[in-house]
């Protein structure tokens, strides 16, 4: 049952996102509208802009974010183990086979991505299939597979697209707000006040959107140790292989940035030196992480 | 008179309770056997596919294992019962493989020729593929089928499965008797 509610709250979730994310850009498209004098196409604009992000990131944003990192399809040929590994834990968690995808990278990190189990993709470094073991890898690609079958793909690959364009909105507004000219005649100190609300607005809403982010990422990543354990059956191996990334020299994937890094099975913008882990980081502490999996 | 309809409503009320109860056990009954089904045919698709690689296997390695031809034609032998029979029959043959194969590769380590050779990788990476996949589509379909079999042991449901006639399933498993027989020698 555990399994099947985690599932629904993962899908009711998307939908709230994706209102919220209606919310937001209605909000910029109304203050965007008093700015040029008709709140009307404002409103307009912003909800024909919100339909296409939206349907645009549920039905590519798997593939945006694919080409995005760089990932190529594995060919069986060249990778027989990856792809043998996938196709079995994929039998095992009860899903079909998803897509099969490596990143150039010396770094070990691996994400899944898509919109439902039907439609995933499964991604892991170069330096995931050469640098771990065969049973390390697996439990990643365990790991993984519980992320697609959770649905935790899905919200996370919305996130990916929905922050992006409200990051990307109010700086655009903000510039046009700072340097462009006024085009209304608004008069007075309501015209003040209104100028001043939007600035408001654009700037918390990437913030806004930021945290939203991070507090869907964290706790995430603990189910899907569990569940990726439950799958692969051998919890030691995952802790293993999170040590490996953990001790990597060069963790940076160099493919992977702000908007993708919370899809990753740990941080890829990680610093080696810098140890920080508090409220802005996308990931939990790995060190946590390996202690829940050695319980196990 | 009041008393009356309100018994009736009460009659009513339980009566409509335990037939939603009765069509919800139902459905759920039927969706965990299907997926019982489902998870089968994995496993045979997967029993299938190592039924297919073995003839390959024994072609390249014959040549190089002149001593062990034991093994090969017990693998040979055994390979049929993976297709056909009970499914502790399959159950048992496919254990019996296993065992087998990691013999033909622990020997085959003697063979640096045949290690070298391109075509035995190819079949060792399939194979032991293979080989993973049956225990996971095992571990899946044992999964459902204790779903399934609890709920149609289990207390109030077992009522509604006992009238429709759901039979419990069998778990994938070589039988206690069958495991002994099993053994591969030189």
């Amino acid at each position: 049952m555990m399994l099947y509610d985690h599932i629904s709250s993962n899908k009711r979730k998307s939908i709230f996102l994706i209102a919220l994310f209606f919310v937001i850009i209605g909000a910029l498209g109304y203050a965007f509208g008093i700015y040029i004098g008709s709140v009307f196409i404002g409103l307009f604009f912003a909800i024909i802009f919100s339909l296409i992000m939206t349907l645009i990131s549920f039905y590519s944003g798997d593939k945006m974010i694919l080409s995005m990192s760089h990932a190529v399809i594995a060919e069986k040929k060249k990778y027989p183990h990856l792809v043998n590994s996938v196709e079995g834990l994929a039998i095992a968690a009860g899903i079909p086979t998803p897509k099969i995808y490596v990143i150039d990278d010396s770094a070990i990190n691996a994400f899944a991505t898509g919109r439902d189990p039907k439609h995933a993709a499964v991604t892991v470094t170069t330096g995931a299939i050469e640098r771990l073991k065969r049973d390390e890898l697996e439990a990643v690609i365990a790991h993984e597979i519980a992320h697609i079958r959770n649905y935790d793909i899905r919200m996370m690959m919305l996130v990916v697209v929905l922050v992006g364009v409200i990051a990307l909105l109010s700086d655009i507004f903000l510039r046009s707000f700072i340097y462009g000219k006024r085009k209304n005649d608004v008069k007075g100190g309501a015209a003040v006040i209104i100028i001043v609300l939007g600035i408001i607005l654009a700037v918390l809403a990437p913030i806004i959107a930021q945290l939203i982010k991070l507090s869907i990422s964290r706790k995430r990543e603990f189910l899907a140790d569990a569940d990726g354990a439950l799958i692969y059956r051998n919890p030691k191996s995952l802790a293993n292989a999170l040590k490996a990334i953990r001790d990597d020299k060069e963790p940076f994937v160099e493919a992977a940035n702000k908007a993708t890094a919370h899809l990753f099975i740990e941080n890829p913008l990680r610093n080696f030196k810098s140890k920080v882990n508090g409220l802005f980081s996308t990931h939990p502490d790995i060190n946590e992480r390996i202690k829940i999996l050695e319980k196990m | 008179m009041i008393l009356m309809i309100l018994v009736l409503w009460i009659v009513i009320g339980v009566v409509a309770v335990i037939a939603l109860y009765v069509i919800f056990t139902f459905n759920r009954l039927i969706s965990l056997r299907n997926r019982v089904d489902n998870a089968w045919s994995q496993i045979d698709v997967q029993l299938k596919r190592r039924y297919e690689l073995i003839p390959n296997l024994i072609e390249t390695v014959k040549g190089y294992m002149k001593h062990e031809k034991g093994v090969l034609t017990e693998v040979t032998k055994m390979r049929a019962n993976l297709v056909s029979g009970s499914m502790s029959q399959k159950a048992k043959a496919s254990d019996s493989i296993s065992n087998a194969l990691k013999t033909i590769f622990a020997v085959a380590e003697d063979y640096p020729k045949l290690q070298a050779s391109e075509n035995f990788k190819m079949l060792q990476e399939e194979l032991s593929g293979t080989e993973s996949k049956i225990a996971y589509a095992r571990q899946f379909y044992n999964d459902n089928v204790m779903g399934l079999n609890n709920s149609i042991q289990q207390f109030p449901s077992r009522i509604i499965a006992d009238m429709l006639s759901f039979k419990e399933r069998e778990f994938f498993k070589a039988q206690e008797s069958e495991k002994k027989s099993v053994k591969v020698e030189f």
